[in-house]
């Protein structure tokens, strides 16, 4: 059985109480939430910490989905299977409802948060594309209040955020855009591994069909997931075609950084960040023709629905 | 799914009736496992189950490089740990002749490196504490200064002049050659690819993958120093081929250890070797006069124990333009890791791998091998593969395969117009193999049926024509299984037969105990079924005894495939002769001549005259009670036996595997899977298909996603289930089985083995699948594990071997 090396445990009931304790304990301490991702690296001792201060009783204070006219709010320690299951997350985001149905496994989706996704920081996120393809603004709480970072500048490298040593991300929020709909697309070697390559879109139209706006989020594809600010320029005002897609497309695989690992190549992880994030867009785009957003029942489709 | 040959359906859609697999049987047929009320309540007993008083626990410090010199070992910290009551170095086990070990192929291996270390996760320092956590603290206490060495990682350039020498341990070692190994007519074969009209040769690599049974490797030791006893709980398919080596290796007498392998969560084979955590585990108990258990974790698993495979070889095929396939040849780079850790009788040092002939009739044969160490972790047979016949079949499988590519032949056609003939059986190989018993062309015609192969080649023009991905994969092969015959057969001098014996009590219930031990395979079950089979004895009343060398007579375990073949003979002839002595008695209840009495299942009756009969329960509890027995009869009723078998029995199966590949992002789906298999007499068919099921979905495993790989610098990048994948439920079809029985000539109950079939069918049916869809781009031959990047650059002719 693989063990982490000693380590100090409490267990708080507030945000305050574990900003409190972060900020008494410095670098030593480290929050566990769904424990996903940091219990086995401390178990093969790769990370070691003198504390772990278990948030895990902050669910009621920090697990919930709420929608607000033009945003939606969805607290840190909301669990992947919440998001899954969220009707209101579905009916305005479907992009979430794709990715979580191929994250891991239901044992993890049980436990593991938004929140713990985003702060593990890992490049391979599938979250994080999401997040960053819906433009989303994280909540950091310290001892001195509030601050609201991008998604852009919070992932500040791979495995970095801009969560500080006292600092603990309470909530992440989207703003909600009229006429618009998203997908998400993976690549994987198995069901439940990390993504070889995934990719998040998000469209939005005019009165006239046209794109209004459009983002793409890429995982997998260098040291952070990665927004392609270059594809809504391109996109904007123009009438959503394969052509159009297949521009983003190159874009996508101009901007990213894959590096050859066991998962793939560097070669064909930049065919999939074209091919996703062909796929995605046309997928967003057909939902919003179906119903001028995405509905739940839209969000069983992982990859051969837009062959 | 199943159907048989005597059904009457022609699409396999119409045979999707439930089966009932409780059919209460008094003999063979199907039954639900005994063993399974335990196993679904989690009442299992694993050897991490085992506890006892002032038990302490073992940790193993594992060598965190490839390839370096030990300078020094400091353990003084460790030592001072308080909850730290032994620290072991190699230089302490040197001290008592005990640093070294025999492998079960005849080399030594390190229990603690003494010298160097010669792959990531060698065992170098051992800590035994008062709980485990404290044991894995100390470990981190231990200070070790190393030397750093080259490795040796790449197989290919092993023998070159100027790669360091790994076993400079071994006196007047030079290189790192291994072994060299031949088989067939060199001259013979030459001779006909000279005159064959058409000759494919492939580069071929068979990866090096892990069993990874999802319980670990550990032990418990037990050492009374009063009566110098010890008892050693350990995860082992081969008690008792395990004691007999700790005897001979340890010095202490074999009548004073007992080997109990207990519930076993999964071998396939990682559970034949002994490893040094073992000995550790009875070293601390020696030395502390305490219990000590050791288990392994999921990383020490996957680097430093058993591999399978890792074989790169040239393969070639000649026929006639006609497609006869004349002869075979082909030479074998192995890698055999650090030590020779391979599990494989004596005289077999490449396995099996001889029947690489695979199931067809042709003229000549060669095979040249030569395997050499690498930095790597020490193993070479596990895996369910029958001893390197998944390695054979992959080989001939796929080049049958490019065959056909060349002559634009149909592999069913192709395979078929080769196939060994009926009366050509028993058939000698071109490598010696006497194949005993086989009908093939019925089976291939079944797999064809039930995958509605017709309509599916149709269904690939249409997509074809409309550039999408479909592939169909044929696969033949023919398993040599149940070693085996005394004469020929050993491991480390240990004859490979098997001991059985069998108690029927008073009151007609029995026990049989086996030298054989179950990993899952339902041993309490099927052996139950063969003496029920033999004397009417209802299975539930019959006590399967087995993993436990106190309680169960000698035979050297289980692992490939022979628990049926070996042990499952042993149980049905020990079963004949209590059957032969209630004879005796029962002549002698019903007051007529033994010759006057006839057996039904369960009883024996006056011939002519039904109704005077004594039941098997009567006779027991006439053996054991008051009253006269026949002259020369002794009471009880018992019997044992050892069996040798006379050959090794011959399996055979066609599989046949649908698969669609997404042009667009190379990802392979595998949609369908028809396994038609042939092991002789079938005992609980529903036993068989979970074998069946479990090695197609390994099959699944290594053709799409598993492989032990390694970085430059020799660090194993394959240490979790996260890096090395296993497939799941979600990977994998629902499974479409089938069956045609040509019973083993020789066994007693004409049953053959079956643990390992689909695991070496069922790669190249996956493999030959993928590399059929990328027909139209030109892909004869694409290497193992089939991951969609190594897909897509095959479909670009950019494909690599995977090492």
């Amino acid at each position: 059985m693989q063990v982490p090396a000693p380590f100090e445990y409490q267990r708080v009931s507030s945000v305050g109480e574990a900003v409190g304790l972060l900020d008494s304990l410095g670098d030593t301490a480290r929050l566990v939430a769904g424990g996903h991702s940091l219990i086995p690296m401390m178990k093969l001792r790769l990370a070691n910490f003198e504390y772990l201060i278990d948030i895990n009783e902050l669910h009621g204070e920090l697990g919930y989905v709420v929608t607000e006219p033009g945003r939606m709010r969805i607290g840190a320690m909301t669990r992947h299977r919440e998001l899954l299951e969220s009707a209101e997350l579905a009916a305005a985001f479907p992009v979430f409802g794709d990715a979580e149905s191929v994250i891991a496994d239901p044992a993890v989706r049980n436990r593991g948060t938004l929140g713990g996704s985003l702060c593990q920081a890992d490049p391979s996120e599938d979250l994080s594309a999401v997040c960053t393809t819906l433009d989303a603004s994280c909540v950091i709480r310290g001892r001195e209040g509030e601050r609201v970072v991008s998604m852009e500048d919070f992932h500040r490298g791979p495995y970095e955020t801009a969560v500080g040593d006292a600092e603990m991300l309470t909530e992440v929020r989207f703003p909600i855009r009229p006429n618009g709909s998203s997908a998400f697309e993976k690549v994987e070697r198995r069901a439940g591994d990390w993504a070889v390559v995934s990719a998040g879109a998000a469209v939005w139209l005019d009165g006239d069909g046209a794109v209004a706006d459009a983002r793409v989020g890429l995982a997998a594809v260098g040291p952070n997931t990665a927004g392609i600010p270059g594809i809504g320029e391109e996109l904007r005002g123009k009438a959503p075609t394969e052509e159009l897609f297949a521009r983003a497309g190159d874009l996508a695989a101009e901007a990213c950084d894959p590096v050859t690992d066991r998962r793939g190549s560097a070669e064909y992880k930049r065919h999939l960040a074209k091919e996703l994030t062909v796929r995605a867009l046309r997928r967003s785009v057909a939902r919003i023709g179906a119903s001028g957003a995405g509905t739940p029942g839209a969000v069983q489709g992982t990859g051969g629905e837009g062959a | 799914m199943t159907l048989s040959t005597d059904a009457t359906a022609t699409a396999p859609d119409v045979v999707t009736s439930f089966e009932d697999n409780d059919k209460k049987p008094c003999g063979h047929g199907r039954m639900l496992r005994k063993e399974d009320p335990r196993f679904v309540r989690g009442k299992g007993r694993y050897v991490d189950d085992v506890q006892l008083p002032g038990m302490l626990h073992l940790a193993i410090l594992r060598a965190p490089m490839a390839h370096a010199r030990i300078v020094s070992v400091d353990t003084s910290l460790a030592d001072a740990h308080p909850k730290v009551k032994l620290v072991v170095t190699g230089a302490m086990l040197a001290d008592q002749g005990l640093a070294w070990m025999p492998t079960l192929s005849n080399d030594v291996q390190a229990v603690l490196a003494t010298d160097k270390v010669r792959f990531q996760g060698q065992e170098v320092a051992f800590v035994v504490a008062e709980d485990r956590y404290a044991a894995r603290d100390a470990l981190e206490l231990i200070d070790v200064d190393y030397e750093p060495l080259d490795p040796v990682v790449d197989v290919r350039t092993a023998l070159a002049a100027d790669a360091p020498v790994i076993r400079d341990d071994l006196e007047g070692k030079r290189d790192n050659h291994c072994f060299d190994w031949e088989t067939g007519d060199a001259e013979a074969t030459d001779a006909v690819f000279a005159r064959a009209d058409v000759v494919v040769s492939e580069d071929i690599v068979y990866p090096r993958v892990h069993p990874a049974p999802m319980e670990t490797c550990g032990s418990v030791a037990d050492f009374d120093p009063v009566d110098g006893r010890l008892t050693l709980w350990s995860t082992t398919q081969a008690p008792h081929a395990h004691r007999t080596l700790y005897a001979m290796v340890a010095g202490l007498p074999e009548h004073k250890i007992r080997v109990i392998s207990p519930d076993i969560g999964g071998g396939f084979g990682n559970k034949v070797p002994i490893y040094p955590g073992y000995v550790c585990s009875v070293v601390g108990s020696l030395l502390t006069g305490k219990p000590v258990k050791w288990m392994e974790d999921r990383t020490e698993n996957l680097v430093s124990t058993g591999f399978a495979r890792d074989y790169v070889m040239r393969g070639e095929i000649a026929a006639t333009s006609e497609g006869k396939i004349l002869a075979i040849r082909t030479h074998v780079l192995a890698d055999h890791g650090a030590f020779n850790g391979t599990a494989a009788p004596v005289k077999y040092p490449a396995g099996f791998f001889g029947v690489f002939t695979g199931s067809y009739d042709i003229e000549a044969a060669h095979c040249k091998m030569t395997a050499v160490h690498t930095n790597k972790a020490p193993g070479g047979v596990a895996y369910a593969c029958s001893f390197r016949i998944t390695e054979a079949v992959y080989l001939v499988e796929r080049l049958v395969d490019c065959l056909a590519y060349e002559l634009s032949a149909d592999p069913v056609e192709l395979r078929t117009r080769n196939f060994i003939q009926p009366d050509q059986f028993p058939y000698t190989t071109k490598t010696g193999w006497v194949y005993d018993s086989g009908d093939y062309e019925p089976t291939m015609q079944l797999a064809q049926r039930l995958a509605d192969y017709d309509e599916l080649r149709a269904e690939q023009a249409e997509k074809r024509a409309r550039g999408e991905l479909m592939g169909i994969g044929v696969a033949f092969f023919t398993e040599a299984v149940g070693a085996g015959p005394r004469k020929d057969m050993d491991i480390l001098g240990l004859g490979m037969a098997d001991g059985c014996e069998l108690r029927v009590h008073p009151t007609g219930k029995a026990v049989v105990r086996l030298s054989v031990q179950s990993q899952g395979q339902g041993h309490e079950t099927t052996f139950a079924q063969i003496v029920a089979q033999e004397l009417g004895i209802p299975p539930q009343d019959i006590d399967v005894v087995h993993g436990d060398t106190d309680q169960t007579p000698f035979g050297l375990g289980t692992y490939g495939s022979r628990s049926t073949p070996v042990s499952g003979a042993a149980a049905a002839l020990v079963a004949r002769k209590v059957r032969d002595k209630a004879r005796l008695i029962a002549s002698g209840m019903l007051e007529v001549s033994v010759t006057d009495v006839e057996w039904a299942k369960g009883s024996f009756h006056v011939t002519g005259d039904p109704t005077a009969a004594v039941t098997i329960q009567d006779i027991a509890m006439r053996a054991h009670g008051a009253g006269d027995l026949p002259e020369g009869i002794e009471g009880g009723l018992e019997a044992q036996i050892c069996y040798n078998p006379e050959n090794l029995t011959y399996p055979h199966g066609a599989y046949i595997c649908v698969v669609d590949i997404d042009p667009g992002t190379a990802q392979v789906k595998v949609r369908r899977f028809v396994a038609v298999d042939d092991c002789g007499t079938r005992i609980n068919p529903m036993i068989i298909e979970g074998q069946v099921h479990g090695g197609l979905t390994d099959g699944v495993g290594m053709a799409l996603m598993e492989m032990i790989s390694f970085d430059e610098e020799g660090n194993c990048l394959s240490g979790s289930l996260m890096d090395y994948l296993i497939p799941t439920a979600l990977e994998v079809p629902d499974w479409e089985t089938g069956f045609t029985v040509t019973p083993s000539p020789h066994h007693p109950i004409g049953a053959k083995g079956v643990g390992e079939s689909a695991t070496v069918g069922s790669p190249p049916a996956v493999v030959n699948a993928v590399v059929d869809a990328l027909k139209p781009y030109g892909v004869r031959h694409a290497d193992m594990p089939l991951t969609p990047s190594r897909v897509w650059e095959a479909m670009r002719g950019s494909a690599t071997p995977p090492i």
